[in-house]
């Protein structure tokens, strides 16, 4: 009999939990998901990635057409599966409106799959920049403002081929998605000018011993192209100056991020003059920008000298949400119709010039080409060379030509 | 299974006891899903299901095989991975045929890269057992990321859905969550079946002397592999399941998190009896999509981790194990009190058998 | 031939490196039948010490110093307060080393998060070092393998001429015996947990400064000290070196000459070795 009870009792106490669980909202707030990678090694990366939504947030005091936004966080370990899984948790048990992320490339396309089957939520992306999200069956729903890998790389493949004079390169990535984009975006520019990429090397993603790729760099080549990222960059260069390596090298666009400049020691000065592109410049003289810098760096006590792309796309993105819901006075009873119109149509004032998206819902936006320098102090930087706006995802080719490219891989595209 | 003989005492024929005890379980997971939610029928009650699937293989092998295998997520992997290759996916690499010809080959590569691992492993025992498979795992996905013209590296494979049979969708998640019940009672039922099998009673004496069983006659080794090839047999179901849950399979799955995590829903739930793992999967679950409502969900790992070593330093046989403690308190408070009301003389018979070891036929 | 004899000096020094890590492993395995799944933990916990004092001192000798001892430490901590209540428990055990792996792993994300850390050893093993045949090839590695055999001999001495290490072979043999002799065991326990750990805590710092540190590193090398002593042979500091020499140069012949099948290379060296001789190159049955 007591056992029973015991049972019994227990089973109740999960019925309730279960209904607690479901929601209560209140009429005038809205639920916002935001999704990042606040486990595992990136976790720094998805801390920031809040950051700079927060920022957005907190300048609209937590308002977006005329309703409360209620924050709800989402963590990824940058494993699409995990991000998914995160994103299920928000939308079907949170009940989230408008969910905003994921950070991660292969994230996102795991993302753009899982919106299309949510059609009655919005999913806006955080800093995921792999090519297919939006090239390649885009979904609905499913709005990016941030630009894509190929296009960070705008004006990269030109200026090292006609003003560096690199005419053969070899390139080193991670051997997935985000990388197959940045390489592509580089090679787009750079085999159309007539240079050659001798060899493509490519390596698992947290691949500490780069002994053997280094030992296979040809002799005869101009320059290296490093899409690696974080760690992977970190050790690589140190591992090939280790070696006596002395060919210059070209920068992805999170090659060159603060994370790696900023790590101590001699060993970074033969970075300077590395040419790279992105979306942002660390130093650009602009006021808009400069007041983003200045209010970032405020915001947190753990912030960085210097917003990382990852705050950066993220504060874009829920800025552009925030300007849409005010557009529409914050009416997503059509099942969001007249939001995504706004969406789609809007142009949204951002720190680093002014976005707004083509037919796949991809960003165009402005494009940074910079080089590295050394500051007064003895810091590296990225040194603006060049802005140029409205960069689209085709790079300005007409988009049937530009797919006969097929999708950003290992092999594709060539030019050996 | 006494709560039934708890609440009608001596009217009801003992082997009516089990039957209803299985009724009201049948009944209460059946109508779940349809009272709750979507998300909790999905993501937590299938997730739980087959989860607990992969995990039981691991019971099973380890329980009354004595040997603990790390290797179970890898196979499940194996079998999500032919799945993906030969059922067609979002590159269109591969044959792309249809489940009835994919799911039978992913279920028998599964079960015979289950028999290579036992092969291999067979000749060491204990500890040894538990190195080498995880070293095969390690191995397993080291090849999985590194290597392209098969695994598709670091990315994996997208897109791969469950079929539409007999007009059902079954990645709707009602349809998933009575697929998932459906292995979930299979594979449990056949570990039962098997634990009072000849050949799981054989495995269970090679389990507790092997030398002996040599003696008598037994074949140990083929016993053991045998043992190997039934549980990757399992994990394989589990694993056609994880891939069509996640729609998608890369490296990422067979990593050493998911490889540790099955050990820990086996250990959380016990091992000792065959609802252990569906016990822990549900725990393990639950925590690993709440946790973050509660506590940082950055330090997930931490509680998870902090939970099964309480469990093992406290607890080895798991929560099953504490609810048998508990019970046993319960029972003995209520025989004190029966005591008192009956007349002296009727000995108790409500005390549970306190082995160390799986109970032949105990669920 | 460049290539080739760059490859087979990775090889060397890689393996110097993993023997560094599996010698520890496999004295505690062999001796206390611990299979201690913690072991890469500590490779990391000494790295990120090692980091930590080297960083406030400046020197990077303290830093060494510091990750074998911050090893050490942690490791008859670990033998005291968990180990010695669970003797003879092996499984249990093991399941112990697991779930303090995970734990400490995720400890240690939150305490130095994702970062990559880089050791600043002295200046003079910047660089690199010419040789024949490469033109130049980083002294950092040729400094691991010349750490990793002046360890492998500092241990061999350790073990085959002092009373303690006399005891901790004899105790490999018949730890029965070995506590009949009226030689207080636990204290032996103790001091080989100790110097196996401390092992690992020191390969943390010598390899995080040849290649850095961060999360991840801990399974890596778990992994690497597995195979080595499966290879090499459980409880045997010499097969440690024989398995070490032959994984480390797989791995790299694998990673240049055919990289998206490397892992099999090694993976066939421990089957084919579990086929033939199951307690390893140089175990005993």
């Amino acid at each position: 009999m007591r056992r029973n009870l015991l049972g019994g009792v227990m089973v109740l106490a999960v019925a309730a939990g279960v209904l607690f669980a479901a929601d209560a909202r209140a009429q005038d707030s809205l639920k916002i998901g935001v999704l990042a990678t606040f486990e595992g090694p990136f976790a720094i990366l998805g801390e920031d990635s809040l950051r700079g939504a927060t920022m957005a947030f907190k300048e609209h005091n937590m308002m977006a057409g005329g309703k409360k936004l209620e924050i709800i966080t989402g963590s990824s370990d940058a494993t699409p599966e995990a991000a998914i899984k995160a994103a299920r948790k928000l939308v079907e048990q949170d009940k989230v409106d408008i969910l905003i992320g994921p950070l991660s490339g292969d994230e996102g396309i795991a993302m753009r799959d899982y919106a299309k089957t949510q059609p009655q939520v919005t999913f806006i992306n955080g800093t995921s920049a792999a090519e297919p999200t939006t090239l390649v069956d885009p979904a609905p729903n499913f709005f990016r403002f941030t630009s894509n890998g190929v296009q960070w790389m705008a004006g990269l493949g030109s200026y090292v081929y006609e003003t560096k004079g690199y005419k053969k390169v070899v390139t080193i990535g991670e051997d997935y998605s985000y990388p197959y984009t940045q390489v592509k975006g580089f090679m787009i520019e750079f085999c159309k000018a007539g240079g050659h990429v001798v060899d493509k090397f490519w390596t698992p993603l947290g691949t500490k011993d780069y002994s053997s790729v280094v030992a296979s760099i040809p002799d005869d080549i101009d320059a290296i192209y490093v899409a690696l990222g974080g760690a992977d960059a970190i050790n690589f260069l140190t591992q090939y100056q280790q070696a006596g390596g002395t060919k210059p090298l070209i920068g992805g666009s999170i090659t060159v991020d603060q994370s790696v400049l900023s790590s101590k020691g001699k060993r970074r000065d033969y970075l300077i003059g590395t040419p790279s592109a992105g979306p942002l410049a660390d130093n650009w003289d602009d006021p808009k920008w400069k007041a983003f810098v200045a209010a970032y760096k405020q915001s947190d006590a753990k912030a960085f000298n210097s917003p990382t792309l990852f705050s950066h796309g993220y504060y874009i993105e829920a800025t552009a949400m925030i300007q849409a819901l005010d557009a529409v006075n914050g009416d997503l009873s059509d099942g969001h119709k007249k939001f995504r119109d706004a969406l789609s149509t809007e142009v949204v004032d951002t720190p680093t010039g002014k976005v707004h998206l083509d037919h796949n819902r991809n960003a165009i936006a402005s494009e940074f080409l910079t080089e590295i320098a050394a500051g007064e102090d003895g810091n590296l930087y990225n040194k603006v060379i060049k802005v140029i706006p409205d960069v689209n995802a085709t790079l300005g080719v007409p988009e049937d030509e530009y797919k006969k490219t097929g999708q950003p891989s290992r092999d594709a595209p060539a030019c050996p | 299974m006494s709560t039934v003989a708890d609440v009608m005492p001596g009217t009801t024929p003992r082997w009516l006891r089990p039957v209803l005890t299985y009724a009201i379980a049948a009944i209460a997971l059946v109508i779940y899903p349809l009272i709750v939610p979507d998300f909790w029928a999905f993501q937590i009650g299938a997730q739980s299901l087959f989860l607990g699937v992969i995990a039981l293989s691991l019971m099973f092998l380890g329980g009354y095989g004595g040997m603990v295998s790390l290797a179970q997520m890898t196979i499940a992997g194996v079998a999500g991975y032919l799945v993906a290759i030969i059922g067609g996916n979002s590159l269109n690499f591969g044959p792309a045929w249809p489940w009835w010809a994919a799911v039978p080959i992913a279920i028998a590569g599964g079960t015979l890269a289950a028999t290579l691992v036992g092969v291999i492993a067979v000749r060491t025992a204990g500890i040894y057992t538990i190195m080498i498979t995880i070293a095969i795992a390690m191995a397993f996905f080291y090849l999985a990321q590194q290597n392209y013209t098969l695994f598709n590296g670091h990315s994996g494979f997208a897109s791969i859905l469950p079929p539409h049979v007999f007009g059902i969708d079954w990645r709707t998640p009602i349809a998933f969550y009575f697929l998932s019940l459906l292995v979930a009672v299979l594979s449990y039922a056949l570990v039962l079946y098997l634990s009072r099998s000849t050949f799981g009673i054989a495995l269970q004496g090679i389990r507790d002397n092997a030398r002996r069983m040599r003696a008598l006659g037994f074949n140990v080794t083929a016993h053991r592999v045998a043992a190997y090839a039934m549980a990757g047999f399992i994990a394989s179901f589990g694993g056609v399941l994880l891939v069509w849950f996640n729609s998608r399979i890369s490296p990422g799955t067979v990593d050493t998190g998911p490889i540790f995590d099955i050990l820990v829903i086996a250990v959380l739930g016990g091992m000792r009896r065959p609802i252990g793992p569906f016990v822990g999967a549900v725990i393990f679950v639950l925590l690993e999509n709440f946790a973050i409502d509660f506590i940082d969900r950055e330090r997930f790992n931490t509680l998870i981790g902090l939970c099964f070593l309480a469990i093992v330093l406290f607890s080895p046989d798991g929560v099953l194990g504490l609810w048998d403690r508990l019970t046993v308190l319960i029972d003995r408070a209520g025989a004190a009190n029966r005591m008192l009301q009956r007349p002296i003389g009727n000995a108790d018979r409500t005390q549970p058998a306190a082995t160390g070891r799986p109970i032949p036929g105990r669920r | 031939m460049k290539l080739f004899v760059l490859t087979f000096l990775n090889g060397l020094t890689l393996a110097g490196l993993y023997f560094l890590v599996a010698s520890g492993f496999t004295l505690v395995f062999g001796l206390m039948r611990n299979v201690n799944l913690a072991h890469g933990s500590l490779y990391l916990l000494g790295a990120y010490i090692g980091f930590e004092v080297g960083d406030r001192t400046g020197s990077w000798f303290l830093a060494v110093v510091a990750g074998f001892l911050s090893g050490a430490i942690f490791g008859v901590l670990l033998q005291i307060l968990v180990f010695r209540r669970m003797e003879g428990q092996e499984l249990r055990q093991t399941m112990v080393t697991i779930g303090i792996s995970i734990v400490a792993a995720d400890l240690m994300l939150a305490i130095w998060t994702g970062e990559t850390y880089q050791f600043e050893p002295p200046d003079w093993l910047y660089g690199g070092t010419p040789l024949p045949f490469v033109k130049i090839y980083p002294t950092i590695r040729i400094m691991v393998l010349v750490v990793s055999v002046v360890v492998g001999v500092a241990l061999w001495l350790f073990l085959t001429r002092t009373r303690i290490g006399m005891m901790i072979r004899a105790g490999v043999d018949d730890r029965g015996m070995l506590s009949a002799s009226g030689v207080n065991v636990q204290r032996v326990f103790a001091t080989t947990f100790a110097v196996g750990a401390g092992l690992a805590g020191f390969a943390g710092v010598v390899g995080g400064s040849a290649l850095s540190i961060s999360p991840g590193e801990d399974t890596r090398y778990l992994l690497a000290s597995l195979i080595v002593v499966i290879v090499g042979g459980m409880g045997s500091v010499p097969g440690a070196a024989i398995g070490a020499l032959m994984i480390g140069l797989a791995e790299q012949f694998g990673l240049a000459y055919s990289p998206t099948y490397s892992v099999v290379y090694t993976f066939l060296i421990m089957v084919a070795v579990l086929a033939i001789r199951p307690q390893g190159i140089m175990g005993r049955a």
